[in-house]
C-alpha cells in the first residue's frame, strides 16, 4: 500500500468511504420527503393519517432491528430480549404522556370549584383518573418523576441502558454465552412482561398505558400533523442510528466485535477484554431499543405488557435474518418488508384464498407462513433479502467445504460470509 | 541471565488423568527454547497454563520483573502484559481480511472505549505494511484470511504474534503443514526475534529443532524428562526411548 493511499484514507470523510451509509441516507431522506408530500398533514393527503402512523412505526422497528443486527449480527449475541428494552422506552416516554395529559384534564375540570385547588387534590385527582382501572388511587413510587418530560426522557435512555448493564454484566461475566445466553434474555422478557401484567406493578396491568398519541396541551393540532411530526423523528433517528451503527462498526472496534462472533477465545489471545466489549455492544443496544420503543408507542398510542412478550424478541431475531444479519441495511430491510407484510396480512387485507375444501384466512396463517419462510431463508438463502445485493455487486460466497468462519455458536456459517 | 517465566511444581489433572505432573520451567528474557515430546506429554497444556486458559490444581506461575503470578489472572490480561501466543492448529479470523486482522493484533490500547476512539494511523498502517512483508504476505493484505493457504494462515498467526510485540512468544507447532522453504524461513524469524524476547518452540520435527540450534526441553507425561543441547537430549537413553526410538 503506497503512502498516498493510507493518507487518503485519513482524509476522506467517514460516509465517502462508506459509500453505503450514503446511499442508505439518501434513500431515507427520499422516502421521507415522499411521504410528506402525499401524507395529509404537510401534503396533498392521498396517505391516510393512519398509514403515516405505520410507516412511522416502521421506521422505529427498523431501528430496534439495527440495534439486534449489531448485538447478534456484528457480535454474535443472540439476544432474545431486545424488544424488552424497547417496551420499557415506551413505557417511560408513555408515564409522562399520559400523567400530564390527565393533569391538564384534572385541573381543568377543578377549575369550576369555588376554591382553588390544592396540589395535593391535583395529585390524587390525577392517580384517581389513571389507577382507577386497577381499584387504586395513589401514586406508585415508578411515576416519581412522571411529571418532568426530561427525567422521562432520561428514563427512556438510562432505564434500558442499566438494566443492560447489570444483565450483561451478570451473565457475560460467567461467560454465559450461546443458547444459554439466549435462553436467560428469554427469561428476563418473561419475569419483565408478567411482572408488568400485574396490576400492583404500578403501571396498570394489562390495561398498559393508553392515549399516548395526544400530545398534552396540544389537543388543538390535528393528529394528521402530529403523526408527521414522529415520522420525521422516526426517520431522523433512523438515519442517526444508522450512522452511528455503521461508525461502531467501521475501524478497529468493528473488526474486534467481528472477531468475538467468529472466535471469541482467539480475541481474548490478542489482549481484548472480550467481556468488556460485549457489554459495551449489549448496553449500546439496549438504550438504542428503548429509544426507538419511547418514538414508536406514541405512533402506537397504546403500550400494554403482552408488547413486551418474549414472542416479539424472537420476531425481532426473524426479521434479521430474513433481511440478512451482519450487514446494516439487511436488517432495515428485514425488519421493513417484513412488519409492512405482516400488516398488509393481519390487517385483514389480504384477501383470503379459497381452495375449495378449506379457506386460508391471512389473520391466521400469516405466521405459518412466516415461520415456513424463516426456516426457507434458513435453510436456503442465509444471507436473506441482503444477499440480494450481492448479486448486483458480484460478492460471491468463499468456498469452504461447509466449515463455519470460527468455532462459536454464533459465527458467520459459510454462506453467510463473502469474498 | 534473568528469569522471565519460572513455573514451578505444577500439576494438572483432567478426569483423573495426570496431564501436567509437578512440572518446573524456567527462561530468561532473551532466550529462544524448543519443547519436544511425544503425543500427549502435554506440551499444548502446559502453554493453556500459562497464557490463563486452563488452571492449574497446584504450583506456581511467576512472570515479569516483580514475579507476578500469573494464575489470577485473566487470558486477555496475560496477553496484554506481554504473553502471545500461536496455536497449534491456525487460528486467525477468517472473515476478515489479512491486514484487518494484523491491526487488531498491533500493540496497543485494548479497551472498548480507546478501541472505539482509536482511528487508523499512518504510523499503524506502516507497520501493517512492514510486518506482511516480513511474513510474506505484502500482496494478500486485501484479502480475506480465509482464503489464504494453510501455510499462509500459519504466517499471519505468526505475523500477528509480531505486531502484538510480545516479551514472551509461544509459538505451538508453526511448522505443521509447511513446504521445506517456508520452514526455513519460519526458523529465521523465530530465531530473529528471540533476540529480543523469549521464544517458546514447541515441535514435533527434531531436522526443524536442530535448526533452531537452542537449549531443548523435553516433556514426557507431563514432567521434563531432559533438557540441554540438542546433542545432549538425543543422546540421552530416557529421551530415546519414549520419543525417539519408537
Ligand atoms: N481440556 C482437556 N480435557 C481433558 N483432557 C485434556 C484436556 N486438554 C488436554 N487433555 C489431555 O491432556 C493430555 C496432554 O495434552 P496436550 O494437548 O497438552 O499434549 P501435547 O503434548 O500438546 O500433544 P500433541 O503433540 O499431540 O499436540 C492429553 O492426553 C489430552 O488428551
Ligand atoms: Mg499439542
Amino acid at each position: 500500500m503506497s503512502d498516498m493511499a493510507v493518507d487518503m484514507g485519513r482524509r476522506r470523510p467517514f460516509v465517502v468511504r462508506h459509500p453505503s451509509v450514503l446511499i442508505f441516507l439518501a434513500a431515507l431522506a427520499l422516502f421521507t420527503v415522499g411521504v410528506t408530500i402525499l401524507a395529509e398533514g404537510f401534503g396533498i393527503g392521498v396517505i391516510s393519517t393512519s398509514f403515516v402512523k405505520t410507516l412511522g412505526k416502521t421506521l422505529c422497528l427498523c431501528l430496534v432491528a439495527l440495534a439486534m443486527d449489531l448485538v447478534w449480527g456484528y457480535c454474535g449475541i443472540l439476544s432474545l430480549g431486545h424488544m424488552a428494552f424497547f417496551g420499557i422506552g415506551g413505557y417511560a416516554i408513555g408515564m409522562w404522556l399520559m400523567y400530564a395529559r390527565t393533569e391538564l384534564i384534572v385541573i381543568e375540570s377543578l377549575a369550576a370549584a369555588p376554591l382553588p385547588p390544592t396540589p395535593q387534590e391535583i395529585s390524587d385527582g390525577i392517580a384517581t383518573q389513571i389507577f382507577g382501572v386497577v381499584g387504586a388511587s395513589e401514586f406508585p413510587a415508578v411515576w416519581a418523576f412522571a411529571h418532568s418530560l426530561p427525567l422521562q426522557l432520561a428514563a427512556v435512555v438510562l432505564v434500558p441502558g442499566l438494566l443492560a448493564l447489570v444483565f450483561g454484566w451478570l451473565a457475560f461475566r460467567s461467560r454465559v454465552t450461546g443458547v444459554y445466553l439466549s435462553i436467560l434474555t428469554q427469561a428476563m422478557t418473561l419475569a419483565l412482561s408478567l411482572y408488568l401484567f400485574q396490576n400492583d406493578s404500578g403501571l396498570r396491568g394489562n390495561n398498559g398505558l393508553s392515549g399516548l398519541q395526544n400530545l398534552p396541551g396540544l389537543d388543538q393540532v390535528p393528529q394528521s400533523v402530529v403523526s408527521m411530526w414522529f415520522f420525521w423523528a422516526s426517520a431522523l433517528a433512523l438515519g442517526l442510528g444508522y450512522v452511528l451503527s455503521a461508525w461502531v462498526v467501521s475501524g478497529r472496534f468493528g473488526s474486534v466485535i467481528r472477531a468475538i462472533r467468529d472466535d471469541e477465545a482467539r480475541v481474548r489471545f490478542l489482549g481484548y477484554p472480550v467481556e468488556a466489549f460485549k457489554l459495551f455492544i449489549f448496553t449500546l443496544t439496549a438504550i438504542i431499543a428503548g429509544i426507538a420503543g419511547a418514538l414508536y408507542y406514541p405512533q402506537a398510542g397504546i403500550i400494554n405488557p403482552a408488547e413486551i412478550a418474549p414472542i416479539a424478541s424472537i420476531y425481532l431475531a426473524v426479521w434479521v435474518a430474513i433481511g440478512g444479519r451482519g450487514r446494516l441495511y439487511g436488517a432495515v430491510i428485514g425488519a421493513a418488508f417484513v412488519s409492512l407484510l405482516s400488516t398488509w396480512f393481519t390487517g385483514g387485507q389480504a384477501p383470503d384464498v379459497n381452495l375449495g375444501f378449506y379457506t386460508i384466512s391471512w389473520v391466521d396463517w400469516w405466521t405459518v407462513l412466516l415461520g415456513l419462510s424463516f426456516v426457507a431463508v434458513t435453510l436456503l438463502a442465509p444471507k436473506g433479502i441482503g444477499g440480494l445485493i450481492d448479486l448486483l455487486t458480484d460478492r460471491v460466497s468463499p468456498d469452504r467445504h461447509g466449515a463455519d468462519l470460527g468455532p462459536e455458536p454464533g459465527a458467520l456459517r459459510e454462506k453467510e460470509a463473502d469474498r | 541471565m534473568s528469569t522471565l517465566l519460572e513455573v514451578s511444581g505444577v500439576s494438572k489433572t483432567f478426569d483423573g488423568f495426570k496431564a501436567i505432573n509437578n512440572l518446573s520451567f524456567r527462561i530468561g528474557r532473551r532466550e529462544l527454547r524448543a519443547v519436544i515430546g511425544p503425543n500427549g506429554a502435554g506440551k499444548t497444556t502446559f502453554m493453556d497454563i500459562v497464557t490463563g486458559k486452563t488452571r492449574p490444581d497446584s504450583g506456581t506461575v511467576l512472570y515479569g520483573d516483580k514475579g507476578q503470578s500469573l494464575l489470577a489472572m485473566s487470558e486477555s490480561r496475560i496477553a496484554q502484559a506481554g504473553i502471545g501466543r500461536k496455536f497449534q492448529r491456525p487460528t486467525v479470523f477468517e472473515d476478515q481480511t489479512v491486514r484487518e486482522n494484523l491491526t487488531m493484533a498491533l500493540d496497543g490500547s485494548r479497551g472498548p472505549f480507546a478501541v472505539l476512539w482509536s482511528r487508523a494511523t499512518r504510523e499503524a498502517a506502516h507497520r501493517v505494511a512492514e510486518l506482511a512483508g516480513e511474513i510474506g504476505l505484502d500482496g494478500t493484505l486485501d484479502r480475506k484470511a480465509g482464503e489464504l493457504s494453510h501455510g499462509q494462515k500459519q504466517w499471519l498467526e505468526i505475523g500477528m504474534l509480531l505486531a502484538q510485540n510480545p516479551k514472551l512468544l509461544l509459538v505451538d507447532e508453526p511448522a505443521a503443514g509447511m513446504t521445506p522453504a517456508e520452514r526455513e524461513h519460519t526458523t529465521d524469524i523465530l530465531v530473529e526475534a528471540a533476540k529480543t524476547r523469549a521464544v517458546v518452540v514447541v515441535e514435533h520435527d527434531m531436522e526443524f529443532v536442530r535448526r533452531l540450534n537452542c537449549k531443548v526441553t523435553v516433556l514426557h507425561e507431563g514432567s521434563v524428562l531432559a533438557e540441554g543441547s540438542i546433542d545432549h537430549v538425543t543422546a540421552d537413553e530416557k529421551v530415546i526411548e519414549v520419543y525417539l526410538g519408537r
